[in-house]
């Protein structure tokens, strides 16, 4: 029982201080306090710590290393730009057309999800990595060779393997309109995004993912990462669990994904490249490995950092060195931690849990 | 399954030879019956023509010197190592095809030689894995924490406290199971293994690296266990005191055969098994 209430409050702890966090930006927005290029970080920044927080329950709490995280992100963006650009006459409510798009787009990586976690996750050996890996390549390859449009018959959808093909030869109406125009990306997109909706979806996404980890089910899957023979010993699926944690991972970044982009009038899909799935690797690790808060928190602060550091010009990369390291302390580090603790009251039940 | 039987004399299959079952289990179905079990690593015969039968309420014990074939021994009855020869009986099914996670759920559970725990897991948590069977909630009840979520976790719970009170490790629940010293680690792994409700416990020597005393105390809660849970218990176990002071029946493995099987007294003055074994510590 008092374990129930020590995590009951790290978990507490997290959900008031994003709430404050999002509360103090939205007002500071509203104000019109904020400059241009922060206040177009908002949303973007709601984005990545879903991915953040998301990949930490593939690479953290079950222990697999993906390489692909962007991959889903991908997949969900263009399944969320095709269902809201589609949809926008359906829909009128913005709202709601938002809140499919990013069912969509969970539910196009979800599917994908079991596409590529089905077969390696039943075996044994750490072959995720170099599927994974894989996986984010191909998928940006195959969305380059996608035409899509939409007019009153509804979609059009065609694959341009051959690279001969364009939006002509899909032969719309009129009327309709061209959605993904091959490697040019998602074109003429409504922007729908907003921070609102940033932050239900990055709430959204630590209910989901906190309250996995404290269930029956979450157990289950960091069992299987402390010792998986011992956990099939006490009668544990491995292949279910390890699926399950890939899966729901791979739904939260596609919504994360349609979030991400119905918050531009364009995209292309190699902006959900490699250097994109290793940097949301690098804000798990940075924050520590299964720690929640902590992907929160470097997401928070890595993605802003460059931007923060224009000031610093020739000695940017070396503050930002020092930034990564500082972040890596104040997350993984017990001693750091336990002092972090003796600050701020909140850190202390965290850094009691971790 | 659990139906009486008059005699095992009317079996289809003759139980193996020299049958270590206890008195008051000969008219039920054995827990276990290995059948020429048997397993090779390349040319190495690890275990070879391995027949015995384990009464239902039975403690046994299956002793040899070192690298004999014993741990071999329980992960083929766990599956861990897919059998070469042979089959194993659980209660009278045949375990063929059947994977590890299934074998626990046709009720054996283990404890592994060198301790298999979940490290970054707290011992309250461990044994809540080992009772992921008992709790009845689905995931998507335990991500919305509904009411289901909270009773089976709190029945689960209060389980666990019952479970950690065998070995007096209540005060311990709320600690990271790798911080915890060797022996405690040892007499973990044993509940976490009885909290998935075994009808056969399998004990890789559980007394390794405990002091006399903790070996005196750890062997009045094995029959304490086998009493309260009314299952069977087999151990490997080099501790000599241990094994002749609790166990019904025992079994000499040395170079993966069986050299010799019966009581305490025919094991301690069965000449080959002196010389195999015993004779080596004199
Ligand atoms: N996975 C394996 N691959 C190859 N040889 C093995 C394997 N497991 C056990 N052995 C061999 O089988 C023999 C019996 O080992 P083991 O069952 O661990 O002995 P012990 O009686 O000490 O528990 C040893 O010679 C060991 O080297
Ligand atoms: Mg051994």
């Amino acid at each position: 029982m008092k374990n129930l209430k020590k995590t009951t409050k790290v978990d507490l702890a997290t959900y008031i201080g994003v709430t404050v966090a999002f509360l103090i930006m939205y007002a500071l927005q509203t104000g019109g306090h904020l400059t241009s290029s922060i206040s177009g970080q908002l949303v973007p920044i709601c984005c990545f710590i879903v991915m953040a927080v998301s990949l930490n329950l593939v690479v953290g709490i079950s222990g697999e290393l993906s390489l692909g995280h962007a991959g889903f992100m991908s997949v969900g963006a263009f399944g969320g730009i095709i269902a809201a650009q589609s949809l926008a006459e359906t829909i009128p409510s913005t709202p709601l057309r938002l809140v499919v798009a990013l069912a969509v787009g969970a539910l196009c990586a979800v599917v994908v999800g079991f596409v590529v976690g089905v077969p390696v996750l039943r075996l044994r050996g750490d072959y995720l990595a170099i599927v994974t890996l894989a996986f984010g390549q191909i998928i940006k390859d195959l969305i380059n060779c996608l035409l899509v449009g939409y007019d009153s018959h509804g979609l059009h959808i065609m694959f341009n393997i051959s690279g001969l093909k364009s939006i002509n030869d899909l032969h719309l109406e009129e009327t309709g309109k061209a959605i993904i125009k091959g490697a040019q990306g998602a074109v003429g997109v409504t922007k729908i995004s907003s921070f609102p909706a940033g932050f239900i979806l990055v709430m959204l996404t630590l209910v989901i993912v906190l309250n996995l980890i404290r269930s029956r089910t979450g157990r289950a899957i960091m069992a299987i990462r402390d010792n998986r023979i011992a956990a099939e010993s006490v009668g544990l699926n491995i292949t279910k669990y390890k699926l399950m944690a890939f899966v729901i991972s791979a739904a939260l970044a596609g919504a994360a994904g349609a979030l991400y982009g119905l918050n531009y009038g364009s995209l292309v899909a190699s902006r959900f490249d490699f250097n994109t799935s290793i940097l949301v690797l690098v804000y798990v690790v940075l924050g520590g490995l299964g720690n929640i808060w902590g992907s929160i928190i470097a997401t928070v602060v890595l993605y802003m950092l460059p931007e923060a550091l224009r000031q610093f010009s020739d000695y940017r990369m070396l503050v930002y060195a020092i930034v990564l390291i500082l972040v890596m302390l104040a997350t993984n580090n017990d001693q750091l931690k336990a002092l972090l603790g003796k600050i701020i009251p909140h850190r202390k039940e965290a850094a009691g849990n971790e | 399954m659990n139906e009486k039987r008059p005699s095992h004399k009317g079996k289809m299959v003759p139980l193996p030879t020299n049958s270590i079952i206890p008195e008051r289990d000969l008219a039920v179905t054995p827990i276990l019956e290995c059948r020429h079990l048997g397993i090779d690593f390349g040319g190495l015969r690890a275990v070879d023509d391995f027949n015995l039968t384990i009464g239902r309420t039975e403690i046994a014990g299956l002793i040899g010197p070192n690298g004999a074939g014993k741990t071999t021994v329980f992960n083929l009855l766990t599956k861990v190592y897919q059998p070469t020869r042979g089959t194993i009986l659980l209660d009278g099914v045949d375990t063929a095809g059947k994977t590890t996670a299934q074998i626990n759920h046709m009720g054996v559970a283990r404890t592994f030689q060198n301790i298999r725990l979940f490290g970054n897991m707290s011992v309250m948590e461990n044994i809540l894995v080992g009772l992921h069977g008992e709790m009845n909630y689905s995931t998507l009840s335990g991500v919305l924490r509904l009411p289901s979520f909270f009773r089976s976790e709190r029945i689960a719970r209060e389980r666990a406290m019952e479970l950690l009170s065998i070995f007096n490790m209540e005060d311990t629940a709320e600690a990271l199971a790798g911080s915890l010293p060797y022996g405690a680690q040892r007499r973990l792994e044993i509940l976490r293994a009885l909290a998935t409700n075994p009808s056969l416990l399998l004990l890789d020597e559980p007394a390794a690296g405990m002091n006399p005393s903790e070996t005196a105390e750890l062997m009045e809660n094995i029959v304490k266990i086998r009493d309260t849970f009314h299952i069977a218990v087999m151990l490997i176990e080099h501790d000599m005191n241990l094994v002749m002071g609790i166990c019904e029946g025992i079994c000499v493995l040395n170079f993966g055969q069986v050299i010799a099987k019966g009581t305490a007294e025919d094991i301690q003055s069965n000449p080959v098994v002196i010389e195999a074994y015993l004779g080596k510590q004199q």
